[in-house]
């Protein structure tokens, strides 16, 4: 706990606010309670947010109510906000049933094959650019920036050729749903920050130490780095599991569906069994939420790495 | 302090003879290349090789089983490129980004300030302000077919809302990406406003402004960057819809929702190839363009601070 400032403080509306405890880390995102009951004069603020909460939470509730609810009656009652004839099981039966267990399966294994890759890949090429003196060290680091100008739409009728030609990717396999993804610029440049924060001291102490290349990364410059990497594999995984536009490119038969091709079935679906669908996509966003909740900050970091200056 | 005394007086203590310190540095460049080699490996393959190839099919035309190419030159670029398909795809892609970037970037503006406050409970309020982020483009598709489906949709019949008007259509998928954004755009905003240190809000306020004035005068120059971020960000999201259009229209009615990213996808078959990697050729030129003119336009207008 650090005392943030001495002054006192002026909040939007330019009351005046007691001195406020700041946690280090988690202060910047969690708005401390200033002043404990002001609960009247903040009436307003309050529904102002409850307002503006129903309004994002709106499609979701709808889509839950929906998937709980018998299709038919559901729309024969004229589509109210709560359910009609529940059936509380539509979430087992939607993992359960049919490919979308399987696609879970797959969607995790491809998730976690990339996640691991990129992590591997971008801490040894950010540990190049970081601590190691090398030939046209900057014209690798252009040719690093340059493939964020290359997205996967751009490239994808070329990559997918490509995918089609070699024999040990090919379509329908966790390597081609994973191939283009094993390495991201995005990486690279999140922990070489990382890694630019360890002390001069720190690494001239390891050399002292006779540790080598492998031992100074992977005991002192990886550990220091801990924070933004784990922040990066929060944001990595969040990009695996939802992309979308490539495992449809190279998926062919629907069993090597991921969860996310899995949810198009929706659009197929004959109106009686559409619950299932919706409530499949309930169970698609449930990983993506629970990283939400337990890993706020490392999420938040990630996301916010460059946009924010300071 | 002492590791720095420690290693200065191990320098002294054992100075390197030359022929040993040029092996290190050979050493070193080694060892660089080598943890460099899976990422490039990695970017070769599946980032530069693909671009070059898609600049050589554009050059060619290809029988429909993709076994026989034949040269016909530059002037096919000039053809695709003029001509009404990418032209249609483009206008497509350029009013969605019309219709998510300033809508999306405004709601994520007003969540950010609304949530921006020293409230009991205020991060109850943040988290579900962000929690869209956990929803994938695919995810908020299907939320939206709840919503705005013609046949079962709660609002499916709604004129200005209409799937099947070709009219209204891409608005309505456009809504999905707006919401889905939403998450995103309030967790970089809220940061950007938690950056802005108090002691500017406060002397605004001895200076007299008030809370509107302040807003626009003080709150949205400082967070210009943030806010430039984002359009660029949101606009290639916007340049690269798919799964939207995939899954809420396949592109129709009447083809009104072919986006270029969805013309692209669907020219993969080899007689058409060479046409789809031109509209992918100029798919990168407009993401580029674009990109690097938010860049100039609102760099000059945009206070960096410091």
């Amino acid at each position: 706990m650090a005392i943030d400032t001495h002054a006192p403080r002026l909040d939007e509306t330019g009351r005046h606010r007691r001195l406020r405890l700041r946690r280090r880390g988690s202060a910047r995102w969690s708005g401390r309670p200033g002043v404990r009951a002001r609960w009247a004069k903040n009436a307003g603020w309050y529904i102002f947010l409850t307002a503006l909460s129903l309004l994002v939470l709106y499609p979701i509730w709808m889509t839950i109510v929906r998937a709980i609810s018998t299709p038919l009656p559901y729309i024969d009652e004229g589509q109210p906000l709560w359910w009609v004839r529940p059936q509380w099981d539509i979430f087992w039966r939607a993992f359960t049933l049919g490919d979308m267990g399987r696609a879970f399966f797959i969607s995790a294994i491809m998730t976690t094959v990339i996640v691991v890759a990129q992590v591997l890949t971008s801490v040894l090429a950010a540990y190049a650019f970081a601590f190691l003196e090398f030939p046209l060290k900057r014209l690798m680091f252009v040719v690093v920036i340059a493939t964020l100008m290359l997205p996967i739409e751009v490239t994808l009728i070329a990559n997918v050729k490509t995918i089609r030609e070699v024999a040990w990717l090919g379509v329908d396999s966790i390597q081609s749903l994973s191939a283009p993804f094993l390495a991201t610029a995005f990486g690279i440049f999140l922990i070489r920050q990382g890694f630019m924060g360890v002390p001069k001291d720190l690494r001239d102490a390891a050399t002292l130490d006779g540790f080598g290349h492998m031992g100074f990364l992977w005991r002192v410059a990886v550990p220091v780095a801990r924070p933004i990497i784990a922040s990066f594999i929060v944001v990595s995984f969040l990009s695996a599991w939802n992309q979308y536009t490539w495992p449809r490119a190279v998926t062919e038969t629907s069993s090597w569906n991921t969860v996310q091709i899995a949810l198009r079935e929706v659009s197929t679906t004959r109106v009686d069994q559409l619950n299932i669908g919706f409530a499949a996509a309930i169970v698609a966003a449930l990983p993506i939420l629970a990283i939400l909740i337990i890993f706020q900050r490392h999420l938040i970091r990630g996301l916010t790495a460059g946009a924010v200056k300071g | 302090m002492s590791t720095e005394v420690q290693a200065e007086a191990g320098e002294h203590a054992a100075p390197a003879p030359r022929r040993h310190r040029t092996s290190r540095r050979t050493r070193e460049a080694l060892v660089g290349y080598l943890f460099l080699v899976p990422s490039l490996v990695i970017f070769g393959a599946f980032f530069f090789y693909p671009f070059g190839r898609l600049i050589w099919l554009g050059l060619h035309q290809q029988n429909r089983t993709g076994t026989a190419t034949r040269w016909v030159g530059i002037e096919q670029y000039g053809e695709v490129l003029g001509g009404e398909e990418f032209s249609q795809g483009l206008w497509h892609s350029v009013q969605y980004l019309i219709y998510t970037v300033p809508l999306g970037l405004v709601l994520g503006l007003l969540l950010a300030v609304a949530a921006h406050r020293r409230l009991k409970g205020i991060k109850i309020f943040q988290t579900i302000f962000a929690s869209t982020v956990a929803s994938s483009v695919a995810v908020a598709s299907v939320i939206f077919f709840v919503l705005i489906n013609p046949q079962v949709g709660k609002f499916g019949r709604v004129s200005w809302l209409d799937l099947e008007n070709p009219d209204s259509a891409l608005f309505a998928v456009s809504l999905s990406s707006v919401w889905q954004n939403l998450g995103l755009t309030f967790i970089i905003v809220l940061a950007g406003l938690q950056a802005i240190p108090d002691e500017i809000i406060e002397a605004s306020i001895l200076d007299g402004f008030g809370p509107v004035r302040r807003f626009f005068r003080v709150t949205v120059p400082l967070i210009a960057p943030t806010l430039l971020f984002l359009v660029v960000v949101l606009s290639i999201f916007a340049l690269q819809a798919f799964a939207q259009i995939d899954i809420l229209t396949q592109g129709g009615p009447a083809g009104s929702t072919e986006t270029l990213v969805f013309k692209i996808f669907n020219l993969q078959q080899p007689a058409k190839q060479p046409i789809g990697s031109i509209l992918a050729v100029g798919l990168f030129g407009v993401t580029m363009i674009v990109s690097l003119g938010q860049f100039m336009i609102l760099e000059r207008r945009v206070h960096y601070g410091n």
